[in-house]
């Protein structure tokens, strides 16, 4: 069984058993909470899915694309979990997730706040059933997604989906499955820290 | 449209995990083993303590990568947590020599501090209390500080009530404590500007590098402390009343500054060792006369002081000066607990557990305000 945790828009947290049946899954699409909600959710999915911490097999932490503040909490809980636990971390790309079952090409994109977008595009799965990203995850005003995405008339748009960290359990599932690789470690925020660095102190007087 | 929704197993009412418990106290309550998580600004600190004892104090600083922006980054900070979170975990267990497994309690600090920041600790708290089991003490970082005093090694027990006066980049504050556990009473807290803050601002201005205080410490060597008379904030007449054990901070930066640019305009040679000096004397005396009032008013004669900015040598040299001439007992961990850290964390769960204190629910939050009277979230 894996234990999958993400935060990239709301808060998701699941528990999927290797036959891909969702045991338990405890969402809330507050971007504000994910700190709050996230120790609950996990003991709710334990609790739920009569699960004790020996039954999983890994821990799979959602990387992103998502706003910073929100996404990290979901890894950081991922990493800490797994390295509490002593199950290896199972990092997957938010976005494969959304995409996961598709068989047409597809953009998915989502909520980057700012009037800016994630996005990623797919050509549908491979015969594993995984999700061929063709570019992506980057990051675009929501205004100019269109002239953003190479080849956007290829694809397919989709509506920026509640994450389920089932799905993310799944991928996961499956990349183990056909030995392919996991995400980078690294969060995905796509952007840099807001920071301009000033010119040096300014005169107070005139 | 093939995303499936989770269709979920059924879920029998009388469910319990059998791990995963962490709403008792822990079995040892005389000397408890506890590791403390501390990220509320830019030290991702990792403590572990049994009892009173110190065993690991780890911390990771993103001070460097502040250094070129002149001041703490939240975004940056929140960041660096989060990457040194588990290395720092690792580090303390070997340097403690301790297993998870025998770890009795997790303590972590849910505010006050960068909202940001806090969440990193939090989340990775809360994971961490559900992996292994252990229950979980959300505490605050302000008393923390004062927490950090038991872990002294020199046998001797800090003795209550005391005046607290925690100084960094992140807070000004002056406490009454009578308890370490239980009662905590806010007398005063900066109005702007922490004084940590206004050494990097001065610093800065004065063309030095970040982080301020020791820049200043620095070039205030040979410097004349009384060349300058600048402001002391909130000490007027006027303002005792409201403000009697609070500190303003902002006024005297911008004084600073001001006095500066007269200089440079008429183009005199002016002394950067006076101005620093100068400076510093504001501070640490303003800093001094309201700890000392709080002593003398309140019948408390014991000043216990932490945070960051008494690293600063003005500050105790002057703190020791003029305790002595009051008559009141002055103490100052060491200076590595001084600094924010997860030991001193660890150490105020510690406190929590041999009072008999529940451990706190899951659902705390990163409270950025959190109130000193919250001394257990
Ligand atoms: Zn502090």
């Amino acid at each position: 069984m894996l234990l999958a945790i993400d935060t990239s828009a709301g808060t998701s947290v699941a528990i999927v058993d290797a036959q891909g049946v969702v045991r338990a899954e405890h969402n809330s699409s507050d971007t504000r909470k994910h700190a709050e909600v996230v120790g609950d959710f996990i003991r709710g999915c334990l609790t739920d899915a009569e699960c004790a911490v020996t039954d999983l097999t890994g821990v799979v932490a959602g990387m992103g694309p998502g706003p910073f503040t929100g996404l990290r909490v979901g890894i950081v809980a991922a990493r800490a979990f797994a390295f509490g636990a002593g199950l290896p971390l199972l990092p997957v790309v938010t976005h494969d997730a959304l995409a996961l079952g598709e068989t047409e090409p597809i953009v998915v994109a989502t909520d980057a706040r700012r009037k800016e977008l994630y996005w990623s595009t797919y050509e549908g799965s491979d015969a594993a059933g995984l999700p061929v990203r063709v570019a992506g995850p980057a990051l675009a005003p929501a205004a100019e997604l269109a002239a953003s995405v190479p080849n956007f008339e290829h694809f397919h748009l989709r509506d920026s989906q509640p994450v389920h960290a089932s799905n993310l359990a799944r991928l996961a599932f499956l990349l183990r499955e056909h030995h392919r690789p996991f995400a980078g470690e690294e969060a995905l925020y796509l952007r840099s820290p807001d920071v301009t660095l000033s010119a040096g102190p300014k005169r107070v007087t005139a | 449209m093939s995303n499936p929704a989770p269709n979920l197993a059924p879920n029998p009412a009388s469910a319990v995990a059998r791990s995963a418990l962490s709403g008792q106290l822990p079995a040892n309550t005389t000397n408890p083993l506890v590791l403390g998580i501390e990220t509320s600004c830019d030290e991702t600190g990792i403590g572990i303590v049994r009892g009173n004892q110190l065993l690991a104090n780890v911390i990771s600083s993103s001070m460097d990568e502040h250094a070129r922006y002149g001041g703490v980054v939240p975004e940056v900070a929140a960041r660096a947590h989060l990457e040194a979170m588990q290395p720092a975990l690792e580090q303390a267990l070997a340097e403690a020599g301790v297993e998870l497994s025998e770890l009795d309690a997790i303590a972590v600090t849910s505010g006050p501090g960068l909202a940001g920041a806090l969440m990193v600790g939090v989340a990775a708290a809360k994971a961490l209390s559900v992996a292994t089991g252990k229950p979980l003490y959300a505490v605050n970082h302000l008393v923390g500080h004062v927490g950090a005093d038991v872990l002294r090694d020199d046998g001797t027990e800090i003795e209550l009530p005391t005046i607290a006066l925690l100084v960094s980049g992140g807070h000004t504050s002056l406490l009454l404590v009578r308890d370490l556990v239980s009662d905590v009473e806010l007398l005063g807290e900066t109005i702007d500007d922490a004084a940590g803050e206004a050494f990097d601002k001065v610093a800065r201005l004065l063309g030095l590098p970040y982080p301020g205080g020791p820049q200043i410490d620095r070039v205030a060597i040979g410097g004349n402390p009384k060349a300058i008379r600048f402001p002391r904030g909130l000490t007027h007449a006027k303002d005792v009343d409201r403000h009697r054990y609070d500190f303003s901070f902002s006024g005297l930066k911008t004084s600073v500054a001001r006095w500066v640019e007269r200089e440079q305009d008429a183009g005199t040679d002016f002394s950067i060792a006076d101005v620093a000096a100068s400076f510093r004397e504001a501070v640490v005396d303003v800093l001094l006369t309201k700890a000392v009032a709080a002593c003398v008013d309140r019948g408390v004669p014991r000043l216990l002081l932490g945070g960051g900015v008494v690293a600063n040598a003005r500050v105790r040299e002057l703190a020791a000066e003029r305790c002595a001439e009051a008559g009141i007992e002055l103490r100052i961990p060491p200076l590595s607990l001084c600094t924010d850290n997860g030991a001193m964390i660890a150490a105020l769960g510690a406190q929590l557990i041999m009072a008999r204190k529940e451990p706190s629910t899951l659902g705390f939050s990163a409270d950025s305000t959190l109130p000193v009277t919250r001394i257990q979230a």
